[in-house]
C-alpha cells in the first residue's frame, strides 16, 4: 500500500445516496482474475451509452466524462456510499481510476474496510458539509479541496473547514502504507498459542472427523 | 470442557461467539479474531491466492477452507457447464480449480453432488455449525448466522488475510436485537419478515451492528426460513445476523457429513445450547415487531428498503423522507417505470426468478410448487427455477417438484447464483421486469436496464401464473394432480 496524507485536488460530485457496488462496478467485470485494469469499468452503466450493441460510447451527461473533472482525486457522494456486495473490485476501480479519497456522510461497512485495505481515504462529513462541497464542485469544476489525513480536516480556499473522524489504527496504516497481514503476523506467537488450544474444541471444527 | 462458560456478566449470543475467538487484543488496534471456516468461490478469490503467491506465504489452515463454484457457472445444462462458452468465466473457474489443488483446499466442482451456492452448501454439509466464526468473500455470508455462528462477508484483501493467518483484525460491532413475537398470518413468510425489517430501518439501519433475530416468530421458523432472514441482514447494513441455536438447529445438523456423531454430537449440542443470549444480557439497540401485523411484502423501487405490502400502492414521497431519499424515490419511479399511487397488484412482470442463496432451498421450492400445481405460466412470462444446490435439486426431483414446475412451463435449471446477479448468461434485457426471490433490486442488478421486484417464493410463483404481482393470501390452490 502507498502511504497517503495530504491530497489537494478538484473533486467529482456524484450527488446521489445509496450508490451501490453494482453501480460502482457491474458484475460482468468480476470475472477477471487480475487485480488491476478496473479503471475503465468504474460506473460503467452510468458512464457509457450502451444502447448500440458492441459500440461503447461515453455519455456526455455523466460527470466523469466531463473533461473539466479530468484528473480529480476526490469523489463526493451522498449517504450510504458503497452499499451492496463485498466485491473489492469496487475499491480497486475507484482507486485505479485515480481517486485517492471519497467524501460522503456515511459508508457501508464492507466497502469501508475494502477502501482502507487499498489506501483510499474515506472522509465522513455531515450532510450539510457534503452538500456545500457538492455545490461548489458542481458550480466550478476547478474548485480545489484539500484533505489532510494527519489533521483529519477537509478544507477549501473559500473558507470551508470540516473535520472528520478516523480510527487511529486505520489512520496509522494509511499514513504509513502498512500491510495488514504483516501486522497480524507480528502476533504469530499469540496465534500459535490460541490455535493449539482452539483446536481441541472439536465442535468448532468445520470438518469434524469425529465418529461415534 | 474446553470453553469457559461462566463469567460474571450475562452475555449475548454474539458476545459469546466473539469472546471465544479473540486471539489477541493489541492496544490501540482492532481485535485479532480467529476464523473457524472460510468458504471460497471463484469470483473473490483469484487475487487473494495470487497475493499469497507473490508474498511467498502459505495458506495456514487448508482444513478450515472449502471451495465451490457458484457465481459464474451456467445453469442451462450440464453440457453448458462442462464446456463454458464465456472464456473469461471459464478461466476464472479454472483458476479456482488450480488454486484449490495447489493450496490443498477441498473443492466441490461443477458436477459434484455437493456443489451449490456457497451459502447453501456450508449448512448442507454441516460445515456451518453453532458458535463458529465463518467468513467468505461474499456479502451474503450472513446466512450462516441462522445456526448461531458469527458469519460475515469480506473483501478479497481480507480473504487473503484469512488464508495467510486464519484470523481477521476486526473492530467489535455493536449489538442489535430484533424481536418478532407472535404468529405469522397465512401467506406471510420469512422473506416478508426480513423485507419488512429492511423497510422499517432502512438499508443502512443496522450498519455497524451484529443483529440477533429473536422472538417466538423466529423460533417457529424452520432452518430454511431462518437462513432467509439472516441472509438479508446485509441489505439492512449489518454484516452479521444471528439466531440462537435450538432443537430445530440440532435436528437439522444431525447426521450431516461434517457434524460429529454419537456421543460427540450430544457433547456438541450441550456446548451449542449454552450459546443462547443470557437472561439479563443487554443490547445496544432493540426493535420489537408484532408478527400478526405483517403482510406479504414486495419491493417497488431500486433499493431493498423500498418495500410495501402486496395489497397497497406504490408509495408517494412523504414529508418524513429527507432530501436524499427524495432524489432516490424520483429516480426509482423512473427507472422502475412505476408511479406513486399505482396498485402493486397491477404491476405486470416479464420474468420470474426462483432461486438464490436467499430463497433457493427445498422449502422455498415446495412453497412455490404448491402455488404452481395445476396451473400454467402466463404466456407473457419467462419463468425459471434455479435450485440453490445439487442437493436441493436432487431432493426436489425426488419429490416430483421439477415435474410440477416443468409441466406449468417453468424452466428447471442446474444450481448456481444465476439471475440473482447475472454474472452468468442468465440476465434480464433492458426494460424487462422480474419478480425475483433474490436479495437485491439495485439498478441493473439482474441485467442492465432490468427491473427487479423482490418477494417470497410463493409470491413469485403466483406472479408467474397470473403475469402480475399477486396476493397469495387469496390464491386458489389446486388439490393434488
Amino acid at each position: 500500500m502507498i502511504p497517503i496524507n495530504i491530497i489537494t485536488s478538484t473533486a467529482v460530485p456524484l450527488p446521489l445516496p445509496n450508490i451501490d457496488t453494482d453501480q460502482i462496478i457491474p458484475k460482468q467485470f468480476l470475472k477477471r482474475i487480475e487485480r488491476t485494469g478496473y479503471e475503465d469499468f468504474l460506473f460503467y452503466d452510468w458512464r457509457y451509452n450502451l444502447e448500440v450493441p458492441d459500440h461503447v460510447e461515453p455519455r456526455k451527461d455523466f460527470v466523469l466524462n466531463n473533461p473539466a473533472y479530468k484528473g480529480s482525486q476526490i469523489l463526493i457522494a451522498e449517504k450510504n456510499f458503497g452499499c451492496g456486495s463485498s466485491r473489492e473490485h469496487a475499491a480497486w476501480a475507484i482507486n485505479q481510476y485515480g481517486f485517492l479519497a471519497v467524501i460522503a456522510p456515511s459508508f457501508a461497512d464492507i466497502f469501508f474496510s475494502n477502501a482502507g485495505k487499498n489506501g483510499i481515504i474515506l472522509a465522513r462529513l455531515t450532510e450539510a458539509e457534503v452538500e456545500t462541497l457538492i455545490q461548489r464542485s458542481t458550480a466550478n469544476p476547478k474548485h480545489l479541496i484539500t484533505i489532510n489525513l494527519e489533521a483529519q480536516t477537509v478544507t477549501d480556499d473559500q473558507g470551508f473547514h470540516a473535520t472528520f473522524e478516523m480510527d487511529p489504527f486505520r489512520k496509522h496504516c494509511l499514513l504509513n502504507g502498512l500491510d495488514d497481514i504483516g501486522l497480524t503476523l507480528l502476533h504469530e506467537k499469540n496465534l500459535d498459542d490460541f490455535e493449539s488450544k482452539h483446536n481441541t474444541e472439536f465442535w468448532l471444527a468445520p470438518k469434524s472427523k469425529v465418529t461415534a | 470442557m474446553p470453553e469457559t462458560v461462566q463469567t460474571l456478566a450475562p452475555r449475548t449470543l454474539f458476545e459469546k461467539v466473539w469472546d471465544n475467538h479473540v486471539v489477541v487484543e493489541p492496544t490501540g488496534e482492532p481485535t485479532i479474531l480467529y476464523i473457524d471456516l472460510q468458504l471460497v468461490h471463484e469470483v473473490t478469490s483469484p487475487q487473494a491466492f495470487e497475493g499469497l503467491r507473490l508474498a511467498g506465504r502459505k495458506l495456514r489452515r487448508p482444513d478450515r477452507h472449502i471451495a465451490t463454484v457458484d457465481h459464474n457457472v451456467p445453469t442451462t445444462s450440464v453440457q453448458d457447464r462442462l464446456h463454458i462458452v464465456d472464456q473469461i468465466a471459464s478461466a476464472q473457474i479454472n483458476a479456482l480449480r488450480k488454486n484449490c489443488a495447489d493450496f490443498d483446499i477441498e473443492f466441490f466442482d461443477t458436477e459434484a453432488a455437493e456443489q451449490g451456492i456457497v451459502h447453501m452448501i456450508g449448512p448442507e454439509l454441516g460445515a456451518t455449525k453453532p458458535g463458529m466464526t465463518i467468513v467468505c468473500g461474499d456479502s451474503h455470508t450472513s446466512t450462516h448466522g441462522a445456526f448461531g455462528a458469527l458469519a460475515f462477508g469480506i473483501g478479497t484483501s481480507e480473504v487473503e488475510h484469512v488464508m495467510a493467518t486464519q484470523t481477521l483484525p476486526q473492530d467489535k460491532p455493536k449489538t442489535f436485537r430484533i424481536n418478532i413475537e407472535g404468529e405469522l398470518p397465512a401467506g406471510v413468510t420469512a422473506k416478508d419478515i426480513i423485507l419488512n425489517i429492511i423497510g422499517r430501518i432502512g438499508t443502512a439501519g443496522a450498519t455497524g451492528y451484529a443483529v440477533e433475530y429473536a422472538g417466538s416468530a423466529i423460533r417457529a421458523l424452520s432452518m430454511e426460513g431462518r437462513m432467509t432472514i439472516c441472509n438479508m441482514s446485509i441489505e439492512a447494513g449489518a454484516r452479521a445476523g444471528m439466531i440462537a441455536p435450538d432443537d430445530t438447529t440440532f435436528a437439522y445438523l444431525k447426521g450431516r457429513r461434517f457434524v460429529p456423531a454419537g456421543e460427540q454430537f450430544d457433547l456438541a449440542v450441550a456446548q451449542w445450547r449454552a450459546l443462547a443470549t443470557d437472561i439479563g444480557a443487554t443490547f445496544d439497540r432493540e426493535l420489537h415487531i408484532d408478527a400478526a401485523t405483517l403482510s406479504p411484502t414486495v419491493t417497488w423501487g431500486t433499493s431493498p428498503g423500498m418495500v410495501t405490502t402486496i395489497d397497497s400502492k406504490v408509495p408517494a414521497i412523504t414529508s418524513d423522507l429527507d432530501e436524499a431519499d427524495h432524489k432516490s424515490y424520483t429516480r426509482a419511479y423512473e427507472y422502475m417505470d412505476v408511479h406513486p399511487g399505482q396498485p402493486i397488484e397491477d404491476i405486470k412482470v416479464d420474468a420470474v426468478f426462483l432461486g438464490s442463496c436467499t430463497n433457493g432451498r427445498i422449502e422455498d421450492l415446495r412453497a412455490a410448487a404448491k402455488i404452481v400445481n395445476g396451473y400454467k405460466v402466463a404466456t407473457t412470462v419467462r419463468a425459471m427455477v434455479v435450485p440453490g444446490s445439487q442437493a436441493v435439486k436432487a431432493q426436489a426431483e425426488e419429490e416430483g417438484l421439477d415435474e410440477v414446475f416443468k409441466s406449468a412451463g417453468f424452466e428447471w435449471r442446474e444450481p448456481g447464483c444465476s439471475m440473482c446477479l447475472g454474472m452468468n448468461p442468465d440476465i434480464l434485457q433492458p426494460g424487462e421486469r422480474c419478480a425475483s426471490t433474490s436479495n437485491r433490486n439495485f439498478e441493473g442488478r439482474q441485467g442492465r436496464g432490468g427491473r427487479t421486484h423482490l418477494l417470497s417464493p410463493a409470491m413469485a410463483a403466483a406472479a408467474a401464473i397470473t403475469g402480475h404481482l399477486t396476493d397469495v393470501r387469496t390464491w386458489k390452490f389446486n388439490s393434488k394432480t
